[in-house]
């Protein structure tokens, strides 16, 4: 079989799980700064399975696809180190306050520039939202059958996938034509580390803008070495629809954000003591609440 | 024409636990606009499913009834609601936040150019004033949900798209029954005018699925142990209390993520919402998302080190001090004062 042409969709997220206290700042607004960025976990996920198809197929290529600031090309030098072979960017202030249905449009319009493709794999969700919509709405939009909370691609032909998928109450297994959509679990297998090889030979991959800042002692490099180029598209080498994109291309519509306060209860407060804790079960066993 | 349609998961005939929920808080919300509530039902070996739906209030259930529409794939189900929703306009449109509700929400809504917001923790009706553009609206969905880490709620609105979509996790939603008595119409739906043989590309192979091995949504009692409880050995003495006191173990996602739980027993907007007797939180911080499953429980009970843990806030009884040492006090306490 030929090697199958693989687009991951990748997001770079913040990293909302280690959430500490300076998250909030002062004025209770949200602090982005004390959040990491990073690559969204189950996107992860997603690239491992891409990898092991081009282990398994060679002559398969792996292209990871994210939209996202400028600083989001940091999460395409990942998945070059971990082993995909090319990455593009797409990135432009147009692109601002898009919604999902948005920001899938645009994904979608940028899929069709990248050629001919067999399959595109993407986490289930990202953790800073966790909508787990953008995966089937790109695949609407391009007209493609979809697959989504995906553990395992079982098997691969160049006409099929087969995949197991990992559900609340269940497994399932199912086979689907290509070109497909896939969304990919964390109960999948976790992606592979960093290559050293590849990181020495993707260290100084830049987007074009990346490298109007980087050191002059490198730029000979991206001549001699295409492969440090990475891909960076704009609205521009799209063929979009203006009013499909960012906010006016987004139905949904932010109408109010709370910040959390919490109204503090009266709690009774007690030692991790002999004497507290029996008080306290007395307590419980009194007004029925337990026993 | 635009009324409040619910899309009822079905399976061997049976309507799911959350589809019931979203029934009942679809007639409340047709109630406030003035509106009928319509189900919609697709599946196999559906005869006499809509007196499952009926006693809801359901005014109206649509049933898409052929062999090939279960188990459940995406674009036959797809395809029907779409050119359903395209033929009768609804206005807003519930489904479950389950692996079939947010595999097809996300689907129709792109199809429909419509909004569709996940997981919400809750919906009202209310208005908006677009400043502007000049406009307003009345008689809005107004979709609640925690956002950004949980550090903020967020209410989304879809001004301008219809139908307003919006996925709902099982337990979020009371069910309630309306009147056992109530009845609507019945409209069978010729499912050869919606769907086609390209619909059925993808073929569901194999499957296996379980009963629930845990129902945490009905324990009266549940210990929930956080990040803070430190490993999976620890979690034993979870298991350990909720035995003596007939209760179950829940866990937060940071706990369900760390190995320490399974998934099934995650609490939260991306867990399970439950309303226990009383919730003994064991080292979980609280963040927004995990109170959002677990605050209407009558009593709560923070085990936490951290005297500032956001649970604390919610809390009736905070026991500042490490689990491990204060879960052996109470299950030491708890018999010597029950025998």
């Amino acid at each position: 079989m030929k090697g199958l042409k693989i687009i991951v969709l990748a997001k770079q997220v913040p990293d909302t799980r280690n959430v500490g206290k300076d998250a909030m700042k002062a004025d209770g607004t949200v602090n982005r700064a004390a959040l990491p960025a990073i690559f969204n976990p189950e996107d992860l996920n997603a690239l491992e399975q891409a990898l092991q198809l081009k282990d398994r197929y060679p002559g398969t290529i792996v292209s990871l696809l994210t939209m996202g600031p400028g600083r989001a090309a940091e999460i395409i030098r990942e998945g070059l180190y971990r082993g995909a072979d090319d990455g593009v960017l797409l990135t432009d202030r147009a692109f601002a306050g898009s919604d999902t249905l948005a920001t899938s449009y645009a994904l979608a319009q940028a899929i069709k520039e990248m050629g001919e493709v067999d399959l595109i794999i993407a986490g289930r969700q990202a953790i800073d939202g966790d909508t787990a919509q953008v995966g089937p709405q790109v695949a609407e939009k391009l007209g493609f059958p979809q697959v989504t909370y995906v553990e395992k691609i079982m098997d691969a032909d160049s006409k099929h996938v087969t995949a197991l998928r990992r559900l609340e109450n269940g497994v399932e297994t199912v086979k689907a034509p290509l070109p497909l959509v896939l969304t990919v679990n964390s109960s999948a297998a976790p992606c592979r580390t960093r290559n050293a090889t590849l990181l020495m030979k993707y260290k100084h991959a830049r987007t074009v803008t990346e490298r109007q800042e980087a050191s002059e002692d490198y730029l000979f490099l991206y001549d001699s070495r295409p492969f440090l180029n990475i891909r960076e598209m704009t609205v521009n080498d799209i063929k979009a629809e203006q009013e499909q994109l960012g906010l006016s291309g987004s139905p949904t519509k932010v109408k109010k954000i709370e910040n959390v306060v919490l109204q503090a209860k009266d709690a009774k407060v007690l030692k991790p003591v002999d004497k507290d804790i029996d008080l306290l079960m007395k307590e419980l066993i009194l007004s029925h609440t337990i026993g | 024409m635009n009324n409040v349609f619910v899309y009822c998961e079905v399976e061997d005939g049976v309507v799911a636990e959350v589809s019931q929920e979203l029934l009942t808080k679809g007639r409340s919300l047709a109630n406030q606009l003035k509106c009928k509530l319509e189900a919609v039902v697709i599946g196999k070996g559906l005869d006499g499913v809509e007196n499952q739906i009926f006693p809801y209030g359901a005014d109206v259930v649509h049933i898409a009834d052929d062999l090939r529409l279960e188990p459940f794939t995406t674009s036959p189900h797809a395809t029907i609601l779409i050119k359903l929703f395209d033929k009768e306009k609804p206005q807003i449109a519930l489904m479950g936040a389950t692996p079939i509700g947010r595999d097809l929400g996300p689907r129709v809504s792109s199809a429909l150019y419509s909004g569709l917001t996940a997981d919400c923790t809750s919906l009202e009706i209310g208005p908006h004033e677009d400043k502007k553009a000049g406009k307003t609206y009345e008689n809005l969905l107004y979709q609640i949900r925690p956002a950004f880490g949980g550090n903020i709620i967020a209410t989304i609105i879809n001004p301008d798209c219809r139908p307003q979509m919006a996925t709902v996790r099982e337990g979020v939603m009371k069910k309630e029954v309306l009147n056992p008595e109530y009845k609507g119409k019945v409209k069978k739906l010729d499912v050869a005018q919606y769907v086609s043989d390209e619909d059925f590309i993808v073929s569901v192979i194999e499957r296996h699925m379980e009963e629930k091995k845990v129902n945490i949504k009905g324990a009266p009692i549940i210990v929930a142990g956080g990040y803070g409880v430190g490993s999976k050995e620890n979690f034993k003495m979870l298991y350990e209390l909720a035995e003596v006191l007939g209760g179950e173990v829940g866990a937060s996602r940071a706990a369900v993520d760390s190995g320490y739980a399974e998934h099934e027993r995650q609490i939260g907007q991306t867990g399970v919402t439950v309303r226990p007797k009383l919730y003994i939180a064991c080292g979980i911080s609280g963040q927004v998302q995990h109170r959002a499953g677990m605050e209407e429980s009558a009593q709560i009970i923070s085990i936490n080190t951290d005297p500032d843990a956001p649970i604390n806030s919610i809390a009736d009884y905070v026991i500042h001090g490490d689990v491990g040492e204060v879960i052996p006090k109470m299950i030491r306490f708890y018999k010597s004062n029950t025998k």
